[in-house]
């Protein structure tokens, strides 16, 4: 025994034999079925029978639906063109996609309504003031936030409202809003609806909590009211039954009753909003700003409201959204908004085809959807970044 | 003196005083709330008076005089504006239960597909939610009604379907079932089958429950809701015609009518509602710890049942209140049908009935009361059936 023992320990003091391998192989690649593009594939959309049926179905119904929309969009649409004899069926061209050209004609008025020619450069400026606002909300490390606050909930709307509406003395000549049209009246409501909705839904949201009895019926009975009527009752109401309710000489046009009903119907959603954000926030905050000695306004002001808006922007982003689809609704009751420009530009007989109405709206869906889908991007962007500073 | 002056209670002033100051402000929004109520009625009074507007409800009996596309109940030009509000309130209640069940089939359809191990299956789910909600639904409606119902063939072209069925840019025309005699037999026996396979379940169940042996329920049910009332159909020697549509010249005779209003109304708001609901349905499933699939799968469960019994019950409880909310949303988007001229409550009642009456204040009140009771009904159930199975805890 001890003898094959040295014997197999001189061997080991000469140093391995050559078919012993001094340094570990390197692992073989994965089987090629279940690596790679074919790995993934497998695994992604052949596992099952079930799996393979349903990947045929849908690639099928993908094959179905995508290439004839964007043969219609793309490769059949006619880009450039004056009139209607440009997107109509014609011997050489017998088929016709959506018909840009329309749409690039008539974009100043998709964009501005019956806004004079000369004076269009106003609605450009306004525009130039909201993004410049909303970038100085939206870009969360903005230098100044609070005098972005000002700017966006004072200075702006004011500014706006010269600039829109003009204003004689300093050479703005007035037009009134039955000539605003387009996506500028699209924006105008958007806007006034967030702007008026966010201070009057934190002081819904604020009354809802409060410890007042008469504020806090008040606030439920208007809360649960306007979320319990659809939007166009509200607009019926603002639209007919505001001007008997104010003296004659008071009667707001049009466009102003739209707006109050706007505002009122979105503050009562983002009163609920906010009162999620003011639920989340711990006890102890609220006792320890009392405990400071600040009162009521201080105390929401200074320590509750800022933590509670923080927590709450990718809710309030999603009302937004909802705010912006709804706006289409002015159209019924005879705003010209954007969704009306289309109408009325769709069946102009200028450019009357069979694909112009699909042309409008393929447009128009195009347009509220890069709004829509940016706004619920920056919304999730929003609720990581909250949740980051959470998860030190 | 001094020591006394310490002792006391400290004077606050009645200005500082939390109390009376919360009175102060309370009385203060009330008398606001009171002086714009008194202003806007007295307004309204006063312009309505010098509009020579009548006012009170006097106009429910009288005679509407206009016709009305699509009626659930008997309806002519000479019925009341009574009669014509049931019929916009039965047209809304048809368009939003319709479209109810066929969003919820849809929305959780797409809403499990979105959770697919598929990826094509997972991304198509996904790429449907992402655009169908960020496109208003107005816009929707517009382009099912105006861009592909309406460019549907004129009449003398018609689309011949399979079966006698008509389809052109007038709507959708389906032979009508017309039942004979025999027929109430067939109900008889349906009606018959659904009480024995309810009592089979509640047997089962019992039975379950003491011996822990499974009954088939589902076959058992199908036979007596489906086999059996078909059977006795079958032998009464099938009692049903059909009055097919007959395309004339200048219009189709006989048969139903769908109107493309309805079809247009009730595509966008499935097709939008479902949006919603995938996202409900995707939230709920992923809100059940994984945790309760593994433990049903350890303690010998199948995949089925593990679905049937332990998360659905359970993603149930986190989908239902979401879902009513958009229920009630379908219902209240249900009003777009004003844009598509679907005569529904606000296009009839908001929309006719206002303009010849003129009595602003009366019609938006009911029209608002009406959509107020049913979202009220809803929560109110709701609530009840959260309590019923909210989580207990200790």
């Amino acid at each position: 025994m001890s003898d094959m023992a040295t014997t197999t320990d001189t061997r080991l003091m000469a140093g391995p034999p050559s078919f012993v391998q001094t340094r570990p192989l390197d692992p073989l690649p994965p089987p090629m079925k279940d690596s790679g593009a074919i790995g993934w594939v497998r695994q992604n959309l052949f596992s099952s029978p079930l799996n393979i049926a349903l990947t045929l179905v849908c690639a099928l119904l993908i094959a179905w639906v995508v290439p004839p929309i964007i043969k219609f969009m793309l490769i059949d649409a006619v880009w450039d063109g004056a009139s209607r004899a440009d997107c109509v069926v014609q011997p050489d061209r017998p088929q016709v996609g959506a018909c840009w050209a329309f749409v690039i004609d008539r974009i100043g008025f998709f964009t501005y309504g019956f806004y004079p020619i000369d004076q269009r450069w106003r609605v450009d400026v306004f525009f130039a003031l909201l993004a410049f606002g909303v970038g100085w909300m939206a870009w969360l490390d903005a230098p100044r936030r609070d005098l972005g606050v000002i700017y966006f909930f004072i200075v702006m709307p004011v500014l706006s409202v010269i600039l829109l509406l003009g204003l004689p003395a300093i050479r703005l000549p007035s037009v009134s809003t039955e000539q605003w049209g387009g996506v500028l009246v699209t924006i105008v409501v958007a806007t006034v609806g967030i702007v008026a909705s966010l201070p009057l839904g934190i002081l819904l949201a604020l009354g809802r909590r409060s410890e007042m009895p008469a504020v806090r019926m008040f606030s439920i009975i208007f809360i649960e009211f306007v979320r319990g009527v659809p939007l166009i009752t509200v607009l019926f109401m603002a639209s007919v039954m505001l001007p008997l309710f104010v003296p004659d000489a008071w009667s707001p046009d049009k466009l102003l009753r739209a707006l109050i009903g706007v505002a009122l119907f979105s503050a009562a959603y983002m009163a609920e909003v906010v009162r999620a954000g003011l639920q989340a926030i711990p006890k102890g905050q609220y006792e320890a700003a009392m405990a400071l000695g600040l009162g009521y306004w201080r105390m929401m002001i200074l320590i509750v409201l800022p933590q509670a808006l923080k927590i709450t922007i990718p809710n309030i982003v999603n009302n937004t959204i909802g705010l912006f689809k709804d706006t289409t609704l002015v159209f019924i009751v005879g705003i010209f908004d954007f969704l009306k420009s289309i109408e009325v530009g769709r069946i102009d007989p200028n450019w009357a085809t069979p694909v112009t109405s699909t042309t409008g709206y393929a447009f128009a869906a195009v347009f509220y959807f890069i709004f829509c889908y940016s706004m619920s991007r920056y919304a999730r962007y929003v609720e990581f970044r909250v949740a980051a500073g959470d998860r030190r | 003196m001094s020591a006394t002056e310490t002792t006391a209670k400290p004077q606050v002033p009645l200005i500082y005083n939390p109390k009376v100051r919360g009175i102060a402000y309370q009385v203060l929004l009330c008398g606001l709330i009171a002086f714009l109520a008194w202003g806007a009625i007295s307004n309204a009074i006063d312009n309505l008076s010098r509009a020579k507007v009548a006012s009170g409800f006097d106009f429910w009996d009288t005679t509407a005089g206009f016709d009305i596309s699509q009626t659930l109940i008997a309806y002519t030009n000479t019925s009341s504006y009574g009669r014509a509000f049931w019929v916009g309130l039965l047209n809304t209640l048809l368009v939003a239960s319709l479209g109810i069940v066929f969003a919820t089939i849809l929305g959780f359809t797409i809403g499990i597909a979105r959770l697919s191990k598929n990826w094509l299956v997972a991304h198509m789910a996904a790429g449907y939610v992402e655009t169908i909600r960020n496109i208003p639904l107005l816009l929707q409606l517009l382009f099912w009604y105006n861009a592909v119902l309406k460019a549907l063939p004129e009449l003398r072209d018609s689309l011949v379907l399979w079966g006698g069925v008509f389809l052109n840019n007038r709507g959708l025309f389906l032979p009508h079932p017309v039942f004979k005699a025999g027929a109430s037999a067939a109900l008889i026996a349906l009606v018959l089958g659904l009480v024995a396979a309810f009592a089979f379940r509640f047997w089962a169940r019992q039975r379950q429950m003491r011996t822990g042996q499974p009954a088939p329920v589902l076959w058992v049910a199908l036979f007596f809701v489906v086999l059996l009332p078909l059977a006795v159909f079958a032998l009464s020697g099938f009692p049903v015609e059909f009055d097919y549509p007959q395309k004339g010249r200048f219009n189709i005779g006989g048969g139903m009518e769908i109107l493309p209003e309805f079809v247009a109304l009730l595509f966008g708001l499935v097709i939008y509602t479902a949006a919603f609901i995938a996202e409900v349905v995707r939230a709920g499933i992923l809100a059940v710890a994984k945790g309760q699939t593994e433990a049903a799968y350890s303690l010998g469960l199948r995949s089925g049942p593990t679905l049937r019994l332990v998360v659905i019950p359970q993603a149930m409880r986190v989908i239902l209140p979401p879902l009513t909310s958009q229920y009630l949303n379908l219902t209240k988007n249900s009003t777009l049908a004003v844009a598509v001229g679907y005569p529904d409550l606000v296009q009839i009642f908001a929309g006719t009935v206002l303009n010849q009456t003129g009595q602003a204040v009366e019609v938006i009140a009911v029209t608002m009361a009406v959509y107020l009771t049913i979202s009220l009904i809803t929560s109110g159930l709701m609530n009840l059936y959260n309590s019923r199975t909210a989580l207990v805890e200790r």
